[in-house]
């Protein structure tokens, strides 16, 4: 699927999309793999709470299944208007 | 309704008068408009604005599908920039138009509290010297809850 970053998490990771093969059946579970990659995914995804995330450019949550899902976005809260 | 993502300028005075030449039976029409302000210290040289294609209109056409299913509006009309701006450029506006005022006043709250942390922006803000992402702010959350 692919993951999408965006701001400081963009910033961090250092990439703002890439394709993931992943079996990860929820958003949680992804982000565990992610973690265990390297380091900057590590210090990227420390603090969930200080994250948002939206599945085919929906908000959702981080306990939310990944079925059928094509793209995974990963941003800090938003600060529009 | 008409839901605008540019990068370009927009014309605060040509939009909203097209906005209000529009309505034909309404009788109140209000607009909001967001300017980049400077920082406290007055070093701010741009703000970045940086989006989420796709997602963005997605999530202002919902905010403001929800808005015309609470409140009785003849229309809508949202505008938001990214991309880099200078302090005292329009970053964004709102219209709303209702047979009442009430109405149009509360729907343009509404789209305003809706679109600071449920619309994919990110701001950045750019020094001299310094380049730090805008916080959301509790406050910004907590609007939420009185709609």
């Amino acid at each position: 699927m692919d993951v999408v970053y965006f701001a400081w998490v963009r910033e961090r990771i250092g990439l703002p999309k890439e394709r993931v093969d992943t079996e990860a059946s929820s958003v949680m579970e992804l982000v565990e793999e992610l973690r265990a990659r390297e380091d900057r995914y590590a210090i990227a995804f420390s603090d969930l709470s200080a994250l948002r995330v939206a599945l085919d450019q929906e908000l959702s949550d981080f306990d939310a299944s990944l079925s059928g899902v094509r793209e995974v976005a990963f941003f800090p809260p938003m600060t529009g208007g | 309704m008409r839901i605008l993502v540019q990068e370009a300028a927009f014309d605060l005075g040509a939009e909203s008068n097209a906005f209000a030449e529009a309505q034909s039976n309404m009788g109140a029409v209000v607009t909001f408009t967001g300017i980049v302000r400077n920082n406290v210290e007055g070093t701010l040289q741009s703000m970045r604005i940086e989006h989420y294609p796709g997602m963005t209109e997605k999530a202002l056409t919902k905010i403001a599908e929800e808005a015309s299913s609470r409140w009785d509006l003849g229309d809508v009309l949202v505008i938001h920039r990214y991309g880099d701006l200078e302090p005292g450029e329009l970053i964004m506006m709102v219209a709303t138009a209702s047979k009442h005022r009430v109405h149009a006043f509360e729907a343009a709250e509404f789209l305003m509290d809706f679109l600071k942390s449920r619309a994919p922006f990110w701001k950045k803000e750019i020094t001299s010297d310094s380049a730090e992402w805008v916080a959301a702010k509790d406050t910004d959350e907590d609007a939420l809850k009185r709609w």
